[in-house]
């Protein structure tokens, strides 16, 4: 019975949406103050109701209720609690009801946090994404109802996926659901401001915590899946350029020009027509990713859940966003009033330069991942662009803008002074250069493009940091009064400050993958094998039962050069009876910021195992880098000056500290 | 849920043949060789599993690539050799960097045309003169000096 309570809240949600969709656009037409309140009300009821739905099919999960066809399909009652739950979402239907979760859950913050918003704008704001959670839900319950019963019930369930039961799949999804839809907010404020014909900084101020907080989600959850697949698929890889990574890439470098593009208009009130239409670009990615995603498109033959109708009827959802949002942009976006003036050497001149190039990137990982679908549907010849194109085009585009980073953040607003920036990331630049005398002296043989990278992530770093001093300790007197210079700075500095260097450690540890040891071999018990500094032996090779697993555990022990044992790791391979399947789970031990990491193969006829083991150093940072720029952005999205309604507090604390003063 | 269609992949392969990548007894003893080897590998896509090189790949076909790569490299063809042996073979969709001809141009050339496009729009835009910003009124200027004078008072 509860099952269709869940199922009767998400056709409540939908026609909540509905009336969220137009009631508030209608009042913003016609003034009246009184339907536009509606949005409100509405999103929040829709929240609620989608949120309830969520709640049944989790319970479904929970309980192992396998009178649900989806959780008989894609559930088990031998998993443990923790997959029962992120089962939720491990599949086609779950999925897209967590996105409208998420979907539901801005509009509501919207609504609820956004009283000092103009009202206009508010219910604009809330129209759209009332229609974007209605085009969801009307998908969901036509397409992909995760409420349909099986009679008569199943006895068990057929399992989830078990390369899908691990916690990567509790985090992931989620982080990244967060990110792709948070930037839905963006795009309905973005098509607010064009409704209304009229943006100014204040919009900037409105959005930007909301961009920032998807950007901030969305670079963990890639960060998440990529040390996912880093120990989950067993040779060491953690980034594919496979077309599902990248349709997660496009919308991060839309999301991150927008947060540079709408800092400009913040500061400066410029750019305004150009982060408008970033804002529609992030958004459209989101949308294309999940499309690539959910239709199969790409992927045809490592389908997962693709279902030709079902993509289609994505496909329309995206067309109608897409092409709705850039044709009010064509017809409303002469209306905005463009502003502020910077010479081209400033700070905003920068900032161009970084959304050219991220632009470009991501033009150009849409045309690699599609080119291929495009050539053989016109031409049906078959090619296929793959890791050696993205990292060479891509490569030299993130390189250059990497370079040139610290450059921009030195930079003076309005006009600034390119010798002066260059003397004073003088150091940087010459620890940059130190890096490949290094490599002449004593990497030749390692590959060049590793070390470049090297010196242009030690440059990034070197040159923040010194930055931030020379910014500190500029003519200050004393210890006590760069202290209270650094206090004073905004928390949204110190926060760009953190993301940039956040984004030099993870270049980093991506140079340091060209510098790491790699041994296949097959191991035999008692034999120890040098890789790299360290000896790694096997000790044994034992059984083990898991909650619905058998698995074969190879020991390993790992010494140091002097021979101290250093570490011991486990490696093993685990087979799931229910599905007839194997995954390997791959040992990695820590040490310091690089990884020792061991995964082996089905144990030979001889009793040795075949393994690949790898010594890598710093790879820790690749991930690490992506935590600290995601920690700059929540630096950025607590600066006070940012927070809804910061304004209207402000004014009331001066007038009541001028009451006290009078 | 970028990850999930790789790994779905990934296990239906491994549910076809629980082998992986790169296997001990395939290699060459040349280390020279075998690295060699592993770069061309590296550059070759698995023509039944969509997305991963040979070198990743844990299919059958992908192994016998593997074995026949090394086996050429032994016998002393060039890299180059081989790749023209097995485009001729399988086709160009083998080739993870696809190769440089008219029905690729488009490919190649997107970047440099967007940044091209990009600079030209951008120099355009610095080029066309705008409505200064009108000079501050006396009562402006005068309104502008008490706050900035305020404003310093505040800071000590």
């Amino acid at each position: 019975m509860y099952v269709e309570v869940g199922h009767y809240a998400l056709i409540l949600a939908l026609g909540l949406a509905i009336v969220q969709a137009i009631v508030p656009f209608w009042g913003a037409r016609r003034g009246d103050v009184a339907l536009m309140q509606v949005g409100v009300s509405a999103a929040t009821g829709q929240f609620l109701f989608v949120g309830l739905a969520f709640a049944v099919l989790a319970r479904a999960y929970l309980t192992s209720d396998f009178s649900v066809a989806n959780v008989a399909e894609n559930s088990n009652s031998a998993m443990p609690l923790i997959y029962k739950f992120s089962g939720v979402w491990g599949n086609h239907e779950g999925s897209m009801l967590l996105w409208s979760l998420i979907l539901a859950t801005f509009g509501a913050l919207v609504a609820v946090f956004g009283r000092s918003l103009p009202l206009k704008l508010r219910a604009d704001a809330l129209a759209v994404q009332g229609l974007i959670g209605a085009a969801f839900l009307g998908f969901i319950l036509a397409t992909s109802n995760p409420f349909w019963r099986l009679v008569p019930a199943p006895l068990e369930g057929k399992d989830l996926n078990p390369i899908l039961q691990d916690p990567g799949l509790a985090i992931h999804p989620p982080l990244l659901y967060l990110g792709y839809v948070g930037f839905s907010i963006v795009f309905s404020f973005a098509s607010a401001a064009l409704i209304e014909g009229r943006i100014d900084a204040a919009w900037a101020r409105f959005v930007r915590p909301f961009a920032l907080l998807a950007w901030l989600f969305l670079t963990l959850g890639i960060a998440m899946g990529s040390y996912w697949a880093y120990y989950t698929l067993g040779w060491g890889g953690f980034w594919f350029w496979d077309p599902v990574e990248n349709a997660s890439l496009m919308p991060w470098l839309a999301g991150t020009a927008f947060v540079h593009s709408v800092a400009v208009m913040e500061k400066r009130d410029a750019l305004k027509i150009w982060s408008i239409f970033l804002a529609i670009l992030a958004f459209s990615f989101s949308l294309l990713g999940t499309f690539l995603v959910r239709s199969g498109v790409l992927t045809s033959v490592h389908s997962f859940a693709s279902d030709p109708q079902r993509g289609v009827a994505i496909l329309a959802i995206l067309v109608f966003f897409i092409s709705g949002s850039l044709a009010l942009f064509a017809w409303r976006a002469p209306l905005l009033r463009q502003g502020g003036l910077f010479a081209p050497i400033s700070r905003e001149g920068a900032l161009v330069v970084n959304n050219l190039l991220l632009t470009v990137a991501c033009g150009t990982v849409l045309v690699g991942t599609l080119y291929p679908l495009a050539l053989e549907q016109f031409t049906g010849e078959k090619i296929s662009v793959g890791a050696p194109f993205f990292n060479m085009t891509c490569g030299v585009l993130g390189l250059a803008l990497l370079f040139l980073t610290p450059f921009g953040f030195a930079m003076a607003w309005k006009r600034g002074d390119l010798l002066g920036v260059a003397q004073r990331l003088l150091v940087a630049l010459v620890c940059g250069a130190l890096v490949l005398v290094a490599w002449l002296v004593v990497g030749r043989h390692e590959p060049a493009l590793a070390w470049i990278a090297a010196a242009i992530a030690v440059i990034v770093l070197v040159g923040t940091l010194s930055e931030i001093a020379v910014r500190i300790l500029r003519g200050a007197a004393s210890l006590s009064v760069a202290w209270s210079r650094a206090r004073g700075f905004p928390l949204s500095f110190w926060g760009g400050a953190c993301a940039h260097l956040g984004v030099g450690l993870a270049l980093l540890g991506l140079a340091a993958t060209g510098l790491g040891v790699e041994k296949v071999v097959t191991m035999r018990p008692g034999v120890p094998i040098q890789v790299g500094a360290f000896q790694v032996t096997l000790d044994s090779v034992t059984p083990r039962r898991g909650p619905n697993y058998q698995e074969t555990v190879s020991h390993m022990t790992l010494r140091s050069a002097a021979g101290d044992v250093v570490a011991t790791i486990e490696p093993s391979r685990r087979r799931f009876a229910s599905r007839e399947m194997s995954t390997t789970q791959a040992g990695i031990v820590t040490l310091g910021f690089g990884q020792f990491y061991a995964s082996i193969n089905d144990i030979d006829a001889k009793g040795d195992v075949p393994a690949q083991l790898f010594w890598k150093p710093l790879v820790t940072l690749i991930w690490l880098g992506g935590c600290v720029m995601a920690f700059g952005a929540m630096l950025s999205v607590a600066d006070r000056r940012l927070r809804f309604g910061a304004p209207a507090r402000a004014r009331a604390v001066s007038q009541r500290l001028q009451e006290a003063r009078g | 849920m970028t990850l999930l269609p790789k790994l779905a992949l990934t296990l239906a392969l491994l549910f076809a043949v629980p082998a992986w990548a790169v296997e001990p007894s395939e290699m060459l003893n040349d280390p020279a060789q075998e690295a060699r080897a592993r770069e061309l590998s590296a550059q070759l896509r698995c023509l039944v599993c969509q997305n991963e090189s040979i070198d990743e790949s844990h299919a059958d076909l992908a192994r016998d690539l593997r074995v026949l790569i090394r086996e050429k490299i032994a016998s002393g063809d060039s890299n180059d050799e081989i790749r023209t042996f097995l485009v001729a073979r399988y086709g160009n969709f083998i080739l993870l960097q696809p190769p440089f001809k008219t029905s690729t141009l488009l490919l190649w050339l997107c970047t440099p045309l967007l940044l091209l496009a990009g600079g030209f729009v951008l120099y355009r835009a610095s080029l066309r003169p705008r409505a200064a910003t009108p000079a501050l009124t006396e009562d402006e200027e005068r309104s502008l000096d008490e706050l900035t004078t305020e404003v310093s008072k505040d800071r000590i």
